[in-house]
């Protein structure tokens, strides 16, 4: 195991995402802002709760996993896509590195970013709404979870783009519908019966679900669903690296 | 002498059918500099890329200092450093960082007097804490040479060090390679200016076509192949080449006041002495008598040629 190697990745990807501060830290906390003050405050007043929820708080832990899922996909896809679009990969490939190594490096800088995210945003609805949290620990787990397992997403779309605009597609068409249709600012019990069956089919309810309820002890689906949907996630994600891995997909020649 | 690196009936096909390389065998010795010599498309850049374990090979095997590049390819790849053809960085990253990321990648701890060392031999120590994106051409191709020195390989390859480069900086280039080669390093470097292998080689292998034409050391293979010409200059135009001498491979320019004739310097009698003794017999008055040995790149435009 060449540990210098993952540190080395790690630090420079971190590096990166210090360099470019405004873009990482402070566009998500701005864009959480706006929401608060749009579906919290604006429409959020004209709502009294959900499932004996205040609107404003009941928002949050949607508002985070948009955050989290969208800058942990974003940011492990661009980490591996920029050196491919750069030609600086070669780097990568001659050096004494195993694709594990590699993995390793970027996602785990991904999901730290995500992380880091993730709690600001927390830090910051806090001071909007007062926020219960019934399981801190669940919570930590679900966001950790999270942020490791969209970067890992986000690190195939990078290996898989073959350009800027296949890059944004996924993250676009398909992560942002699924998140806001998936219960972020919305009880899933709120919709028509019809609607009801069809949201099941969408993954992120179970992941935005259960994190809510270690905030608020009360939940769309159970807890054991969504912890399983989050494993089952996972595994995907790591079976389709492994297959990167062992094929050369889109990286060797 | 062991090879440092051994290449064995190594053969890629890439996809698409494309056959880079074929049945390639080279061996690279302790020290050497070698110039692989070749057309563009000749499979250089496959070759250091196969090495280098960026390119997987269709067939043969490759050994780095002993070690297999696919069955012990960290401890093969920790002795190799590569500059590629193609400039690449990350235009918003500081030199020093973009080094050092390069060193720690290829596991060695940091070391920052000895990324010193370097950057102040590259002349780029003043340069250390500019983005990538600030620096000149030549500056950035500085920057490629010390990210593949930043861990201390035993063996560097560069590809086509001197495209798209100045005479200056090129002349700059060769220096830091012969400096290079005195700290013991072994380096190739693909070209296709003759003039390049020439001025620094030790050997030169000939690659055309995906196949290795020939491997050997410069100076024989300017001797064994090369061909020398002896020019006489003549006092008096000729017409023609007067009958007496129509027996030597003679010719005859500038409107009949340059006489070439071309000889073999390996061969037992060059045939000078006769020459010139005909030449008088026949009342030609000679103005001067100059010989040429043919260059690299005369022998390599023959190699290319006849097998192509």
């Amino acid at each position: 195991m060449n540990l210098q190697a993952v540190k080395a990745i790690y630090i420079y990807e971190m590096t990166r995402f210090f360099r470019t501060l405004m873009q990482s830290f402070i566009s998500p906390v701005i864009s959480t802002c706006l929401y608060f003050v749009v579906f919290g405050a604006a429409i959020g007043s004209r709502i009294d709760s959900v499932e004996g929820i205040s609107y404003g708080a009941f928002i949050v832990p949607g508002l985070i996993m948009l955050s989290v899922m969208t800058q942990a996909t974003a940011n492990a896809s661009f980490g591996i896509y920029f050196p491919k679009f750069l030609g600086t990969i070669y780097e990568l490939f001659s050096a004494p590195v195993s694709f594990f190594e590699i993995v390793l490096g970027y996602v785990g800088a991904a999901a730290t970013k995500s992380f880091f995210i993730g709690i600001i945003i927390l830090i910051t609805a806090n001071l909007f709404v007062e926020l219960p949290i019934a399981h801190p620990i669940a919570m930590m787990a679900f966001l950790v979870m999270t942020c490791v397992s969209f970067s890992l997403l986000g690190f195939i779309i990078g290996i898989w783009a073959q350009n800027f605009e296949q890059l944004q597609l996924i993250p676009l068409l398909v992560i942002t519908p699924l998140v806001f249709l998936g219960g972020s600012f919305y009880s899933i019990s709120m919709l028509p019966p019809v609607w009801q069956t069809i949201t099941m089919f969408n993954p992120v309810v179970y992941l935005i679900s259960g994190f809510r309820w270690a905030f608020f002890d009360t939940a769309d689906v159970p807890i054991v669903v969504s912890l399983l949907a989050i494993t089952v996630f996972t595994g995907i994600c790591l079976l389709v690296i492994g297959w990167i891995f062992k094929t050369g997909y889109r990286i060797k020649s | 002498m062991i090879p440092i690196v051994s290449v064995k009936n190594v053969s890629k096909t890439y996809q698409g059918g494309f056959e880079a390389l074929k049945d390639v065998s080279l061996d690279i010795l302790d020290g050497e500099i070698l110039a692989l010599l070749g057309p563009n498309g000749a499979g250089k850049t496959t070759l250091i890329s196969a090495i280098c374990g960026i390119v997987e090979t269709s067939a043969g095997s490759i050994s780095v200092g002993g070690h297999d590049t696919v069955a012990n390819f960290r401890e093969a790849r920790r002795l190799i450093g590569l500059v590629p053809q193609e400039i690449a960085l990350e235009p918003f990253e500081k030199v020093i960082n973009t080094v050092r990321f390069s060193r720690g990648l290829f596991g060695k701890p940091k070391d920052d007097a000895y990324l010193e060392k370097i950057l102040r031999q590259l002349s780029l120590w003043d340069k250390r804490d500019a983005r990538t994106r600030e620096l000149s051409g030549g500056m950035k191709r500085r920057v490629l040479i010390a990210k593949a020195l930043a861990h201390e390989p035993r063996i560097l390859f560069l590809d086509e060090p001197s495209a798209g480069v100045d005479v200056e900086l090129r002349k700059d280039m060769w220096e830091i390679v012969r400096g290079l080669q005195k700290d013991g390093v072994t380096i190739i470097l693909t070209t296709h200016y003759i003039e390049e292998a020439e001025a620094i080689a030790d050997r030169v292998g000939v690659i055309n076509g995906g196949e290795i034409l020939l491997v050997r050391d410069k100076h024989e293979l300017m001797t064994q192949m090369g061909q020398k010409e002896l020019r006489i200059e003549l006092q008096q135009p000729l017409a023609a080449i007067p009958k007496s001498l129509e027996s030597y491979a003679l010719s005859l320019e500038q409107g009949g006041t340059l006489l070439i004739y071309t000889y073999d310097t390996g061969a037992e009698r060059t045939g000078i002495t006769t020459l010139l003794g005909d030449m008088a017999k026949a009342g030609i008055a000679l103005r001067d008598v100059v010989t040429r040995q043919s260059s690299l790149e005369e022998i390599f435009v023959g190699l290319v040629g006849e097998t192509a």
